[in-house]
């Protein structure tokens, strides 16, 4: 018990936030399943049995079979085809890894313009302020869903565009955080004396402030990458978004979704499945970060 | 005549990551009737935990593992939710350190007072405003018709301080708890405050312990000291002769550390440094680490030692002529 | 005097200007838009000779952290000149000198959690070209042992250390920058009586060994008085009495100073308690609202006319001391 307090004491922050985070289970099952999604998705091109892009391997009489079916390649479709012949599996995994590139992509770059903007208002404060965070206020007031679909159909079909769109919709939330955050630290005393050695102001900002605003930008983070992964697969679902020739996971969904009656459920089943426990396990690791930076939760 | 509170062998402790934490560590003392007490020590002493555990507010992951708190004969350790309920704010009253926490900032004064007085009886609103009223005058707040209707934050930091001290008096306890009351004041207020507790505690005949790391502050109110060092009350006994004479090395560096002390310009007497963590404490003496005068003997805890109506935990006291030991 | 630090007629005022859409609204909804005024400091001349430390001494609402602010150079005088060895600390609401740097009350916030103690020490002197890279991590040893702190706090965060390393570790942090001058706010208030011991000890030792030239801001009498060469004593902004420590404490001339000695418990030299204050009757005026004529008159034993009328001004009263005060203590009336 003293050597890990030892070990405690002279870690950084950061090291005690991952040493805390390993305590909860559930936290510890989550960013297991999700690693292993995630190493899933990386590794797509060497593990799936077949590329689903390549629409010459696509045999149209395998289409829409049962999963366990080996197909007239002579692997086994574990999951069954689509409509197209495609083996579900490899669409799947496919499917996620287009999800978490645009996921983590679009959050990646919605944060680092929210967080800059928003750190940028509450540190300057004055005009500077007011005129962000009006902006702000005003892209907040409407849905994302909403405008990520008028950005998709503007900007019409392709990863970028699809990009682009989710980084408009979301870095307002972002830009929010960091400026409530920016604005608390910039209070501190240790701004105060940074400012009066003097360090610039950019300096200040960004160097002192900006981590310390950390905490719950990074609680938003894992809330917006998820969302950014659902937002990705309702506009493919939608026709929107990605193009047909690149199976994203909401597009699966919505081939299978003409034969769920007859009974051919796989084909919207098995990516719905995919999609959500993506969802979820992102949702389940950003919770417990949220829990682990609340102060109010200090024990 | 038996003393109005009885504390005996006092263990406060807290689960922390690192272990069980001792903030208070068996204390025992005494608080007659009208008598003004003065808990002094710095932060980690114990000295707040002690007021809370008297209050019962000790919550999970702390607990009162021993010892026993008599209110006129009556225990208050153990004593359900319920029952302490009926004792908190009516026989037992504390006054925190900052009235912006412990007053409501969405209530005005007036409503704050009706609540206290709601919780130990059913009085008319016309005699909840006049005993508000004369509460607040009493404590020597100008014009406290208006006062009363004021919001918190509408006052200055000592007119909200001289109300958390007239909700405190108003059920008429006959015990007063105050944790550090004025340390967020002024000096110019501070001063005011001291001879208005010290005129309202005569007059009403309360008991009132004062809790304060300021030896000087303390010394105005107090007849008697406690001094407390990390969860062990090390020194007791009357105020100007602990002041004067004291018998525990850490008592004596707490009063040379003060500049008053020092010749200006000349070093301060300082105690070399700094209190132990609760979970890390040394086996005996908590000071010993510090202390100039300590021996092979303060290896084990010293036990209390008691000499007309002194006490102190000590193996090498100062300012002891004669060695008095004995057990009471 | 030779005045390494001066002030001059230094004002400064905070105007609280609601936010521009606030502004707005009151506009379209014809309600009046208003600004208080905070009068933090008014027209305060101060002169500190090279070597010498200068108490400041005040209550809330006096103006000590904000004067202390305007000569550290992080604020910016409404009015008047703050200059060091001649030239000025701040102009165009930047800071342009290095040489005067400012500890501050409380350690446990001035110090960047996420920052180790050596980067905190060493970003100053890096920043502005004073140590090269390579120097960096022995002129860091160099400043923490000046404050007796061990080489290897440097690699630790401020959350594993007490307050008053903590407190050691931001004057390092100020030191490591070279200053001819520093400006202490209330350095030891926030620490324990023993720990404060042993910081006020580091101070004197600083002041010996640097020379340095020091403002230091307390409300805590008994500090004061025992770092400071000479004292000033603030009320509501301005400054009310000035002149050698001792003198003034042995002799107080202007009434809220003497009310202010009489109001502070404190212990004999034999240890007996003080339990004879006499509180001062009434409240601090607030900085928004100053009282007419002497800012002091509401709650002075000794107020006459004269008092309410006309606002007494700063004069010497026997060579080394000065008050603002129409009927000094001990001089003129006593009544």
């Amino acid at each position: 018990m003293s050597a890990s307090r030892n070990v405690l004491a002279t870690a950084s922050p950061f090291q005690r936030f991952v040493i805390e985070f390993g305590e909860s289970p559930v936290a510890v099952v989550a960013v297991a399943v999700l690693a292993l999604i995630i190493l899933l998705a990386l590794a797509a091109p060497l593990i799936a049995p077949q590329n689903p892009y390549d629409l010459s391997t696509l045999v149209l009489t395998d289409a829409r079979r049962p999963p366990g079916y080996v197909g007239s390649n002579g692997f086994t479709h574990w999951l069954g085809t689509d409509a197209q012949g495609r083996d579900l599996f490899s669409a799947i995994l496919y499917g996620l890894r287009i999800s978490i590139q645009v996921g983590l992509a679009a959050g990646a770059i919605a944060f680092t313009l929210g967080a800059t903007l928003g750190t940028l208002a509450g540190f300057v404060g004055g005009r500077v302020e007011t005129l962000i965070m009006r902006i702000i206020d005003l892209q907040l007031s409407f849905p994302a869903i909403l405008l990520a679909l008028v950005l998709a159909a503007v900007l019409g079909q392709g990863k970028w565009q699809l990009i682009a769109a989710l980084v408009t919709a979301q870095y307002a939330y972002f830009a929010r955080t960091a400026h409530g955050a920016a604005t608390a630290e910039r209070a501190k005393d240790y701004v105060e004396a940074g400012l009066s050695i003097p360090l610039s102001s950019a300096r200040v900002a960004f160097a002192h402030v900006l981590p310390n605003c950390m905490p719950p930008l990074i609680v938003v983070a894992t809330v917006q990458v998820a969302n950014s992964i659902a937002l990705e697969a309702t506009l493919s679902f939608l026709g929107l978004g990605l193009p047909v020739s690149e199976p994203s996971l909401g597009m699966l969904i919505a081939n299978g979704f003409q034969y769920m009656l007859s009974g051919r459920y796989w084909i919207s089943i098995y990516p719905g499945i995919a999609l959500i426990a993506l969802i979820v396990v992102i949702n389940l690791v950003g919770d417990r970060i949220r829990d682990q930076l609340n102060p109010r939760l200090k024990r | 005549m038996s003393p109005l509170l009885q504390v005996r062998g006092l263990v406060t402790q807290f689960h922390t990551r690192d272990g069980i934490a001792s903030a208070v560590d068996g204390v025992s003392f005494d608080v007659g009737a009208g008598e003004i007490v003065g808990l002094v020590g710095e932060s980690g002493s114990g000295k707040s935990v002690t007021g809370y555990s008297i209050l019962g507010l000790i919550d999970p992951p702390g607990r009162i593992a021993a010892g026993s708190i008599k209110l006129d004969g009556r225990e208050l350790v153990g004593l359900s939710h319920r029952r302490y309920r009926a004792v908190r704010g009516r026989r037992i009253a504390m006054v925190f350190q900052d009235p912006m926490s412990t007053l409501n900032a969405v209530l005005r004064v007036s409503e704050q007072m009706q609540l206290a007085m709601q919780a130990h009886g059913k009085p008319s609103p016309d005699q909840m405003r006049q005993r508000s009223v004369e509460a607040l005058a009493k404590v020597g707040m100008p014009d406290p018709e208006h006062r009363l209707d004021a919001y918190p934050h509408q006052l200055s930091g000592g007119m909200r301080q001289r109300v958390a001290i007239a909700i405190a008096f108003l059920n008429h306890p006959e015990l007063v708890i105050c944790d550090e009351p004025t340390t967020a004041l002024d000096v110019s207020i501070q001063a005011q405050i001291l001879v208005e507790m010290r005129a309202l505690v005569r007059d009403a005949r309360v008991s009132l312990i004062w809790i304060s790391h300021d030896l000087a502050t303390v010394s105005v109110l107090a007849s008697r000291l406690l001094v407390m060092y990390a969860g062990r009350l090390i020194e007791q006994g009357p105020t100007a002769e602990v002041l004067r004479r004291p018998r525990h090395p850490y008592t004596q560096g707490l009063i040379d550390s003060l500049p008053s002390r020092a010749a200006p310009g000349r070093d301060l007497i300082q105690i070399p440094g700094a209190t132990p963590s609760l979970t890390d404490l040394p086996t005996g003496c908590a000071f010993k680490a510090r202390c100039g005068y300590a021996t092979s003997a303060c290896d084990t805890p010293p036990p209390e030692t008691f000499d007309n109506g002194r006490v102190w935990r000590c193996f090498n006291p100062l300012n002891v002529n004669t060695v008095a030991t004995g057990s009471q | 005097m030779n005045a390494f630090v001066r002030l001059t007629d230094i004002t400064r005022r905070f105007a609280s200007v609601p936010p521009l859409t606030e502004r707005l609204a009151k506009r379209l909804t014809g309600a009046k838009a208003s600004a208080t005024v905070i009068h933090a400091v008014e027209g305060v001349t101060l002169q500190i000779a090279k070597g010498e430390t200068l108490g400041l001494v005040g209550e809330s609402g006096c103006g000590k952290s904000t004067l202390g602010r305007v000569a550290a150079g992080i604020l910016e005088a409404s009015m008047g000149a703050a200059e060091l060895a001649g030239e000025a600390v701040m102009s165009a609401g930047r800071k342009r000198t290095t040489r005067i740097q400012m500890v501050f009350q409380d350690p446990f916030a001035s110090l960047n959690p996420r920052m180790r103690v050596g980067d905190i020490i060493a970003e100053g002197p890096l920043a502005h070209g004073l140590i090269s890279k390579a120097d960096a991590k022995s002129d860091v040893t160099r400043w923490l042992a000046a404050v007796g702190l061990d080489a290897s706090a440097a690699r630790r965060f401020p959350h594993q250390f007490s307050g008053g390393q903590r407190q050691r570790v931001a004057v390092a942090r100020a030191l490591a920058m070279r200053p001819d001058a520093l400006v202490c706010d209330e350095p030891v208030a926030s620490l324990d009586v023993s720990i404060q011991a042993q910081i006020i000890n580091l101070f004197l030792k600083l002041r010996r060994e640097l020379d340095l030239t020091m403002l230091f801001i307390s409300h805590d009498l008994a500090v004061v008085r025992h770092v400071s060469d000479r004292v000033a004593i603030m009320y509501l902004g301005r400054i009310v009495e000035i002149g050698p420590t001792e003198a003034i404490f042995a002799a107080p001339r202007h009434p809220y100073t003497r009310a202010l000695l009489d109001s502070a418990p404190r212990l004999a030299a034999d240890g007996a308690p003080d339990q004879d204050i006499r509180p001062i009757r009434g409240e601090l005026p607030s900085p928004a609202d100053p009282p007419p004529g002497c800012a002091f008159h509401q709650r002075c034993t000794f107020a006459q006319h004269r008092c309410i009328e006309e606002r007494p001004l700063l004069r010497s009263m026997d060579g080394t001391q000065e008050a603002a005060c129409h009927f000094p203590l001990g001089i003129q009336h006593e009544r």
